[in-house]
């Protein structure tokens, strides 16, 4: 598979008009998975890891899901195709470059279905939505788990449920994540008092590209830590409590904005549009800071002729690996800080949409 | 100030507090090495990990027997799990249990898997439950309790229609 081909477009969960877009950019539901009568991969052979990779294959390929999935060998692709598909969230960092031996990952061609293969766990399977749709991608992950485990004996066990590599994610396995743009409860500097009550009740926040990253551009993913000893259902259901909680809060930021500064944030946002479509060099976090800001203007009405998914477009296509392909070439930093300029330049042009 | 292992000058101190009681160590470079306290790269390190280890260790806050348990199917020992957080098969769960049982309940606050089961193990519990409801019907027809056995076999029908 060319992954080239992919590039002109968006992942379905990046179109930016799903349920409360206002302020939720995507929904995400994983399930960790293991065979049978396998070590988990951190322990497997390369034999062993080899055959775990051939049936799962072979179950993913012949699988009856609605919408087929396309198989893709990670060992056989460049460092730059493997970036590709994590800025894509595809595939994990360290199925990209950690782990080694045999693995991959299979997608669908709208890129909100995927099954990574050899991960920490044999199988990880991944459903992607725009806006805030839990119960909707977990009945897709319900039934892609029901598919897969026609064709596999999944390692369970009659007391600790789904058996997984690493004892945080046992029981259901699943890890449902609520990606969030917050950028009016940042500038109200309540964002910090919202997320000490979140961890009171166990969930976790985190920055874009999962553990460990930084929350960068006003965006925060949040999601569930317990995995055993609770129902799925009842999983979806806290999350979805406490988003409503963090909605209405952002919601109630902006309007204050709105209210007591809006000359203010006109400014800033006209100023992000400014430097956006004239820099001649700019990194990877200023522009989505800035891009940020664009987000937020669009929100509150003060671009009314620039799409969400614009925005959703550029994030994407400015990070490293996606302009390195768009450009057709490697890249050194400086490189890159430039031809991003060039890129976004050329891009806002095209929409032409100076702030009202 | 001395190496509280092997008696040479200390130049690493930690302080730690756990459950409100203060503990310091002093060790030498080589000493804090062999405990894995220091790692070479990038830069030289506190690793957070095995002192917290070491401290609860001595504070008797771990029991002592777990570090021993190994799983006969993949040769994993407990201490190995404990090292780098990752379990190596399936098996490991029923090895390692007693150990894990405590660390199970302080992550997820709970012990038992409430959630989806996988179609073949509904299967099998359902195949399990309608053996038992025969079983049950070979025990009330021989006992001559009619009227049971006629409830039960109006559950085994069901059951086997819905199957």
């Amino acid at each position: 598979m060319n992954l080239d081909t992919l590039l002109p477009n968006l992942g379905e969960w990046l179109r930016g008009n799903g349920p409360e877009s206002d302020v939720v950019v995507s929904t995400r539901v994983r399930l960790a998975r293991n065979l049978a009568h396998y070590p988990f991969t951190n322990r497997a052979t390369p034999h062993q890891k080899g055959e775990i990779e051939a049936k799962s294959r072979d179950a993913v390929q012949k699988a009856e899901i609605a919408s087929p999935l396309q198989y893709v060998n990670v060992t056989t692709l460049n460092p730059l195709d493997r970036q590709f598909l994590v800025e894509r969230q595809l595939i994990s960092r360290e199925l990209a470059s950690v782990l080694e031996g045999p693995r991959g990952v299979a997608f669908d061609d709208k890129e909100s279905v995927s099954v990574m293969i050899n991960e920490e766990d044999h199988l990880r399977l991944q459903v992607m939505r725009s806006g805030l749709a839990l119960d909707d991608a977990w009945s897709v992950i319900d039934g892609v788990d029901d598919a897969l485990e026609a064709r596999l004996t999944y390692a369970f066990h009659e007391q600790f449920g789904y058996l997984t590599a690493c004892p945080t994610n046992v029981g259901t396995g699943m890890r449902a994540s609520v990606m969030l743009h917050l950028p009016a409860l940042g500038l109200t500097k309540q964002i910090e008092r919202v997320f000490r009550a979140l961890q009171k009740i166990n969930l976790v926040v985190r920055g874009l590209y999962g553990e460990g990253s930084r929350a960068s551009g006003d965006l925060y993913q949040i999601s569930n830590q317990v995995t055993l000893g609770r129902s799925e259902a009842r999983v979806l259901s806290e999350i979805r409590e406490v988003i409503a909680m963090i909605l209405q809060y952002e919601r109630q930021a902006r309007q204050a904005l709105l209210k007591d500064r809006k000359q203010e944030e006109h400014n800033r946002v006209a100023r992000a549009i400014g430097t956006l479509s004239s820099a001649t060099m700019i990194t990877a976090e200023e522009t989505m800071e800035l891009l940020s800001t664009v987000r937020l203007g669009i929100h509150l009405h003060m671009l009314d002729d620039m799409p969400p998914t614009t925005v959703n477009q550029l994030f994407i296509q400015t990070q490293a690996a996606h302009l390195q392909k768009i450009m057709g070439g490697q890249l050194d930093g400086e490189e890159r800080n430039a031809a991003r300029a060039k890129f976004l330049r050329s891009k806002l042009r095209e929409i032409g949409s100076p702030p009202r | 100030m001395d190496c509280q292992l092997c008696g040479e000058p200390a130049t690493v101190h930690l302080t730690d507090i756990v459950n409100k009681k203060k503990r310091q160590m002093h060790l030498c470079e080589g000493c804090a090495r062999k405990q894995n306290l220091i790692t070479d790269d990038p830069a030289p390190q506190l690793n957070l990990q095995p002192l917290l280890q070491l401290i609860m260790g001595q504070m008797g806050l771990l029991p002592v027997d777990t570090g021993g348990l190994l799983c006969p199917t993949c040769g994993l020992k407990y201490a190995q799990f404990r090292a780098t957080g990752r379990l190596g098969c399936p098996d490991d769960y029923d090895a390692f249990r007693p150990a894990l049982e405590p660390l199970l309940e302080r992550i997820h606050r709970g012990l038992r898997h409430a959630g989806k089961v996988p179609v073949a193990e509904r299967a099998k519990a359902a195949a399990a439950h309608l053996a038992g409801l025969k079983d049950d019907l070979a025990v009330a027809v021989s006992d001559e309790r009619y009227e049971d056995a006629a409830r039960i076999r109006d559950r085994i029908r069901k059951m086997e229609v819905a199957e």
